[in-house]
């Protein structure tokens, strides 16, 4: 026990010595701290290097950093516009994914970020692809690959028809590493109007019913619904963990007019809503 | 020579309760006499009871079950009740208030349990070898070493003794039936002039007790050791330094009123002290003490067979203190100072391990490593307007401050309470006044009294605590008013020849009371639970004691003592609050020689009829049980044996009281002996 309390003194003092280290040294920001490369796609000119925390693309929504290698010159690219689009080979037919194009990442010279939430993936982690589209200097450039995109363990987006008959994408972004307390939940909501188009639903609403199946599924206290917020276009809430373990985000989504689109409550014969995240930290 | 209260002793016979009847059997009548002369020591000016255990002394003799643990020695004190969860660790209760109510300490020092669900009360963590005596304090006249509502109790370690160069030992052997309860007991003693030396230690092991009836009562069994050691070294006729330790550890207790048990409850309690006496000088006494302790509980379910959900709970308790205290003497005031501090580190988890295995097991913080410094000054001050009228007052003002120190548990806490900060100050009074007086065959004291004390930890901090009595899960209030009570406390005595007769009340109205309210929006967390509740407070509270007893000694050796209780308490919503002890007799009737005593003993409650339907109380119905004991002294050279034997229990009847958690059954018919050599 009394080690316990040891521990964290150690790791505040190496982290102090480390944290000054690094404040007397000059180098330039990396702009690749804490970032895993995924693949490389090439075409004749550039090579495009993609980044994520973890170095692998799974289902849900992944952050995915970009950048460009000028192959002439071995130097990074500064000034690119760059668009994406992801695609799932399905055996009847393609459809693509919810997603924003990369922009350069604020005081970065040559990374570019955007998302993907991958709602589905095949097993083995194949059926996804990506082209890159981008414009250097009023030239246009574009570069395409497979991706591996894994299935994640835990449920962190649903895909689903609607009442209305309306296909969707709800996806969980953060917390990404929850706490004992309340967490900023972050949803994004999209709407499938075409098998390439999957543009933000506004103004619609998430309603959140915690729970933990493996202690008599009780929930927590001080949740608040997700409602929409203009400047991300994002669902934002309060999640309440009251411990750590495995959760159940049970969700319903309602339109402007308050009809359930999908989900239902959580009660003593329905334990789980049909719209759900899981979580476990 | 060091401070001697050798009247304490004497005392308790003044101030009578239902346990100075075992003491009368051998020691009340020759003191008796001084009982009717108007000399009042201090001791006697409290609103106190005092057991005297004194096995340091040697003198079992004056014990009916000398190896009885603390807890059964409380349990003989009027206004003391134990809250029962199994056969080992009662919660003690005064004047119906339970521990955060109370001021329990060990010679003045705070020791704090270590456990979420009261499974460790500290007088678990001593036992009958390490103290001398026990005082019991009734609602503010307890405050000398810390707020309290319902009054102090504090165990108190032997006094020093130096002397002729001497070698004492003794060795106890206890054996009951009910349960196959072992007791061994060993006592070495070194004396000096100007050193001594104790060291003693005590095992006890039990396996499950059986209810009258035969029904074996599953998890009842425990098992723990006590080692002690106290000395003393005396620089001067002045100046004395003294030292004491604890190691007490219990393994493998059950509890089989609560789902958990406890693998394991460990206290390490030290202390040093100086001390300085002068009869001529103002200042008669001076004592300082600065002490540590640390606790370990282990509450876990694994001896259990069948539960929802495996858990294990474990919890710490850290604390270091001091306290100085002075008494000095001029004219006809007798004035104690007494300036202590203390500060605390309290820390609890909980895990659980769900059946599916693919699941990460749960975590949570209980308590959220709280810690608590605390600083107060006592000043007390007796005025003597004649020997047999004194006029009595003592106040306390002290600071607390509670941090949340472990930052996971504090964000778990802002769920509740988005608002709160890490730490929270609050200003703590108290005051009281008696006045007392003292004729050939009649005395009384009256008392007024106002206090503060501020929430437990579990009160004001607790995340997510089962209660398995009324089977809701706590959340603490870090945001509760302290609660206030304003008392009133009468007692008195009259004598006549051999008759005596005493009637002592209480009365206290609370403000705030903190209690639990069910919030019916919450989820409860355990498996089982109703619901969840937050400690809120209740507008006022009220609760009042009243015991009656009389004496009756005839024929020299026989005494009957009997004694009658009854209690009340309610909240300002009109409720019945909980752990309120129904309607109590007890009548006794004794007979003592110089080396034999038989003692035949009625005790029981009436109905259960004001029970706290609220807080998961039912009505427990009346008993009434049957108890005998006996003792004789074998001296042999310059040394002697101690038999004490009885039957507790005689007639097996089933029964289990207000203050038994969940109904469980107390025990059945128990033979006990307990056998003592003494070497001199």
């Amino acid at each position: 026990m009394k080690l316990k309390y040891i521990y964290p003194i150690i790791l505040l003092v190496l982290f102090s010595v480390a944290c000054s280290e690094d404040d007397t040294e000059f180098f330039p920001t990396n702009e690749l701290e804490g970032l895993t490369k995924i693949q490389e796609l090439s075409n004749d000119s550039h090579v495009v290097e993609l980044y994520s925390k973890s170095g692998t693309l799974s289902t849900g929504y992944n952050v995915v950093s970009v950048r460009i290698k000028n192959l002439s010159n071995n130097t990074y690219v500064e000034n690119a516009e760059i668009t994406w689009l992801p695609v799932m080979q399905m055996p009847t037919m393609n459809h693509s994914c919810p997603k924003s194009d990369p922009v350069q990442v604020a005081n970065m010279n040559a990374l570019y970020q955007g998302f993907m939430i991958y709602q589905m993936t095949n097993s083995d982690g194949s059926g996804w692809s990506l082209t890159i589209d981008y414009t250097i200097d009023d030239v246009s450039y574009t570069v395409s690959s497979e991706l591996m995109v894994f299935q994640s363990n835990l449920q962190n987006v649903s895909s689903f028809m609607g009442s209305d008959d309306s296909r969707y994408v709800v996806a969980l972004i953060e917390p990404e590493a929850p706490i004992i307390g309340i967490n900023e939940m972050v949803v994004g909501v999209y709407k499938m109007e075409t098998m390439m188009s999957f543009p933000v639903v506004e103004n619609y609403l998430l309603t959140l019913d915690p729970r933990m199946p493996g202690m008599g599924n009780h929930s927590s206290p001080n949740n608040t619904d997700l409602t929409y917020q203009v400047e991300d276009e994002l669902y934002r809430g309060n999640l309440s963990l009251t411990m750590t373990g495995y959760w159940v985000l049970n969700l319903k989504l309602l339109n402007e007019l308050g009809d359930v689109l999908k989900g239902e409550d959580v009660t003593e014969d329905n334990t789980q809503s049909s719209l759900y995240f899981e979580m476990e930290f | 020579m060091l401070p001697k209260t050798t009247h304490k002793a004497v005392c308790i016979l003044k101030w009578n309760s239902r346990f100075t009847t075992v003491l009368f059997m051998f020691f009340g009548f020759y003191s008796w006499s001084q009982e009717v002369e108007p000399r009042v020591s201090p001791d006697t000016l409290n609103l106190q009871e005092v057991i005297v255990l004194a096995p340091h002394k040697l003198n079992h003799y004056k014990q009916d079950k000398p190896l009885s643990s603390i807890d059964d020695y409380l349990e003989k004190a009027q206004r003391v009740g134990m809250i029962k969860r199994g056969r080992y660790a009662w919660e003690p209760s005064l004047n119906n208030m339970t521990s955060e109510r109370l001021n329990v300490t060990i010679d003045g020092m705070y020791v704090f349990g270590a456990c979420t669900d009261k499974m460790d009360p500290i007088t678990s963590y001593v036992d009958v070898s390490n103290i001398e005596q026990v005082t019991i304090s009734s609602g503010q006249e307890g405050t000398e070493h810390g707020h309290n509502i319902g009054g102090a109790i504090d165990l108190k370690f032997p006094e020093a003794k130096y002397g002729p160069k001497k070698f004492k030992s003794s060795l106890d052997l206890g054996y009951e039936t009910n349960g196959n309860y072992k007791t061994t007991g060993m006592d070495l003693a070194y004396t000096n002039t100007s050193f001594y030396l104790n060291l003693d230690g005590i095992y006890r092991h039990a396996d499950n007790y059986e209810a009258g009836g035969q029904e074996e009562v599953l998890y009842s069994q425990f098992e723990k050791y006590n080692v002690s050691g106290q000395m003393g070294y005396l620089f001067n006729a002045h100046h004395a330094l003294e030292a004491h330790f604890i190691y007490d550890k219990a393994t493998d207790v059950g509890y089989p009123a609560l789902p958990m048990d406890v693998s394991l409850a460990e206290a390490l309690i030290g202390s040093i002290g100086h001390n300085y006496q002068s009869d001529s000088t103002l200042v008669k006494q001076w004592e300082t003490k600065l002490y540590a302790n640390t606790v370990t509980h282990i509450m876990d379910d694994s001896q259990r067979v069948d539960v929802p959900i495996r858990m294990d709970m474990p919890g710490w308790s850290d604390t270091y203190g001091f306290y100085s205290k002075l008494q000095a003497e001029r004219f006809h005031h007798d004035l104690s100072l007494n300036l202590n501090g203390y500060y605390n580190r309290s820390l609890a988890e909980m895990t659980m391990y769900p059946n599916d295995s693919s699941q990460p097991s749960m975590f949570m913080y209980t308590w959220p490593d709280v810690r608590t410094w605390y600083t107060g000054l006592y000043v007390e001050d007796r005025y003597r307007f004649t020997p047999s009228k004194i006029l009595s007052a003592s106040m306390r003002l002290g600071y607390q401050n509670n941090r949340v120190a472990n930052d996971e548990g504090l964000e778990s806490l802002k769920i509740f309470y988005p608002n709160m900060g890490d730490d929270k100050n609050r200003m703590l009074f108290a005051f009281s006044s008696n006045y007392h007086f003292v004729k050939k065959d009649f005395d009384a004291i009256f008392g007024l009294g106002y206090g503060e004390r501020a929430p437990s930890v579990s009160e004001g901090y607790g995340f997510y605590l089962f209660n398995s009595f009324d089977r809701f899960d706590y959340i603490g209030n870090p945001n509760l008013a302290n609660e206030k009570s304003l008392e009133a406390q009468f007692k008195t005595n009259y004598r006549l020849d051999h008759f005596q007769i005493g009637l002592e009340a209480s009365y206290f109205h609370i403000k705030d009371y903190v209690i639990g309210e069910i919030d019916p929006n919450l989820s409860a967390m355990t498996i089982g639970a109703n619901g969840v509740k937050q400690y809120s407070a209740l507008d006022y509270a009220t609760i009042f004691d009243v015991y009656l007893h009389a004496n009756f000694q005839f024929f020299k050796r026989f005494l009957v003592h009997s004694a009658l209780g009854y209690n009340y308490g309610k909240g300002s919503h009109g409720g019945n609050l909980p752990l309120i002890k129904p309607f109590s007799y007890i009548a006794e009737v004794s007979y003592t020689a110089p080396y034999f005593n038989v003692a035949i003993q009625l005790q029981g409650n009436g109905n259960q009829s004001r029970y706290g339907y609220n807080y998961g109380e039912d009505e427990t119905p009346a008993y009434g049980i049957l108890n005998m004991n006996l003792g004789h002294v074998v001296p042999f050279h310059s040394n002697k044996l101690v038999f004490k034997y009885g039957i507790e229990n005689v007639l097996d009847t089933y029964y289990s009281t207000y203050a038994d958690w969940n109904n469980i059954p107390r025990e059945g018919r128990n033979f006990y002996i307990n056998l003592s050599v003494v070497m001199n």
